[in-house]
């Protein structure tokens, strides 16, 4: 690791503060994506500002027909977390399903969410559901949040301080794990709110997380598995690399949809 | 350098460290707690494993400094070479070791996950839940029967 100057900020206003006056600093959240890389030097802040003793950072609350999540929660929470479980059994789902149990213990929804690797897992959840990413500045609909690899809406010194999910009335999330990072390969996340169904991909886009419209075509009408029979998605624009083929993961994204939407139905 | 107080295995400690320092680096190479392991560079072989105010962590990838104001557990922190805490007893009973080397951190993992999903686990529940602990001698099978042993003694 580079060396870099350490900074533990009691509020989200103070650790704004000390982002603008360190313009090559970093927020330090579970640091389970951080300190790996910077442990490779593959990235070198010149201060890190960590978020694990600001005030009102973590929690979930259900407001109104949200679910609100803050930036700071432990996928361990969201995992076991009564409210999520009954309004949103999928996102505890992908939660359960992140990493390890030393990585959930540690790594944060607000960490994964800024972060946008594209093979994470939370952000097929937050564009599935039409999340809305609240920051310390402003109000992000998920939509315009992800740009691309590694790439978000977020500005200098901007920090996520929760995000919000809409309860839908069905939703699951089905992984094709790499077996031996446990990174999504190709991952699907199916919402269905009223008539409106969408289906978010990740693992598999070159550029991120995105909606497949073949996918979303196939089940407006019926919001069934067997709509999916036959759907077939293009592979231009998909990863290719030594675990698979942008053909595989082309074939894997109504596969692993038809496994969703099974799961969401509760079948 | 900067200040940071911990509570390790019960005892107050203080030290200035270089804000890089890792919590393994400092335990083993501050407080020479030898006991808790770094077996990769990729946090992924769990051989640090260490519990950080009751959760299982890997100390290779959290700060010293973020574990300012907390209560630390180790391998060194939960038994007696004439006292083994359970899970230990059931690691040497079961043969769940051959070099060691990723013993501690499985010992301190299986205690989590006793923690967390109580004292009856499964073959399924324990491999899925050891996911993040690489051993390259035992091949896991024994690992798994003692930490479903460690687990029903703990009660
Ligand atoms: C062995 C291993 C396996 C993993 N497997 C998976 C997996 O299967 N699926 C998956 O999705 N992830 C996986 N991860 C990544 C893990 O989920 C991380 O926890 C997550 O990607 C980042 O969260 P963090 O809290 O650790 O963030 P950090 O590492 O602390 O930060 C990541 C980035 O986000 C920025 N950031 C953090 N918080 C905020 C905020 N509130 N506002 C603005 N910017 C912020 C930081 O500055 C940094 O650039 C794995 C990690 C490891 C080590
Ligand atoms: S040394 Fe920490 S995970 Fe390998
Ligand atoms: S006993 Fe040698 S690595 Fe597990």
């Amino acid at each position: 690791m580079y060396a870099f100057s350490y900074h533990n900020p009691k509020t989200v206003r103070q650790a704004a503060t000390l982002l603008s006056k360190n313009a090559e600093g970093k927020v330090l959240a579970g640091g389970q994506t951080l300190l790996p890389t910077m442990k490779q030097r593959l990235a070198s802040p010149s201060a890190l500002i960590d978020l694990g003793h600001a005030e009102g950072l973590s929690g979930i609350e259900q407001k109104g027909r949200n679910i609100v999540i803050g930036a700071m929660t432990r996928h361990v929470d969201v995992a076991t977390s009564a409210i999520v479980k009954n309004a949103i059994p999928g996102l505890a789902a992908l939660a359960e399903g992140i990493g390890d149990a030393a990585v959930r213990n540690r790594g944060t929804i607000g960490g994964s969410i800024a972060n946008n690797d594209p093979a994470a897992d939370y952000p097929s959840a937050a564009l599935a559901l039409g999340a809305t990413i609240v920051t310390n500045k402003r109000k992000i609909a998920a939509d315009d949040f992800f740009q691309g690899m590694f790439a978000t809406a977020l500005e200098e010194g901007e920090i996520i301080v929760k995000v919000s999910f809409p309860i839908p009335s069905k939703a699951a999330y089905e992984k094709f794990p790499n077996p031996a990072s446990r990174y999504a390969l190709v991952g699907v996340f199916v919402a269905k709110k009223g008539s409106d169904v969408r289906v978010a991909v990740t693992g598999a886009g070159s550029n991120g997380v995105f909606r497949s419209k073949e996918c979303e075509a196939a089940l407006a009408g019926r919001f069934n598995a067997k709509s999916l029979e036959g759907v077939k998605v293009s592979a231009s624009g998909l990863n290719a690399d030594m675990h698979a083929t942008s053909e595989y993961r082309a074939h894997l994204i109504p596969v692993m949809a038809k496994r969703a939407v099974t799961k969401a139905l509760g079948k | 350098m900067a200040s940071v107080t911990m509570t390790v295995n019960g005892k107050q400690v203080t030290a200035n460290v270089d804000p890089r320092t890792l919590l393994a680096q400092f335990l083993r190479d501050n407080l020479h707690l030898t006991g808790t392991h770094v077996g990769c560079d990729t946090s992924q072989c769990g051989a640090c494993v260490v519990h950080v105010d009751g959760r299982a962590i890997k100390s290779c990838t959290t700060l010293a400094l973020s574990c300012d104001g907390a209560s630390v557990t180790t391998i060194e922190g939960i038994g007696t070479p004439d006292n083994l805490h359970p899970m230990q007893a059931a690691f040497r009973e079961n043969h769940g070791l051959q070099c060691g080397f990723c013993t501690p951190g499985m010992i301190m993992s299986a205690i989590d996950i006793v923690n967390r999903k109580g004292h009856a686990l499964d073959e399924h529940t324990i491999r899925e839940e050891l996911e993040g602990n690489i051993c390259r001698c035992t091949g896991y099978h024994n690992i798994v029967k003692a930490v479903a042993q460690g687990a029903a003694a703990m009660k």
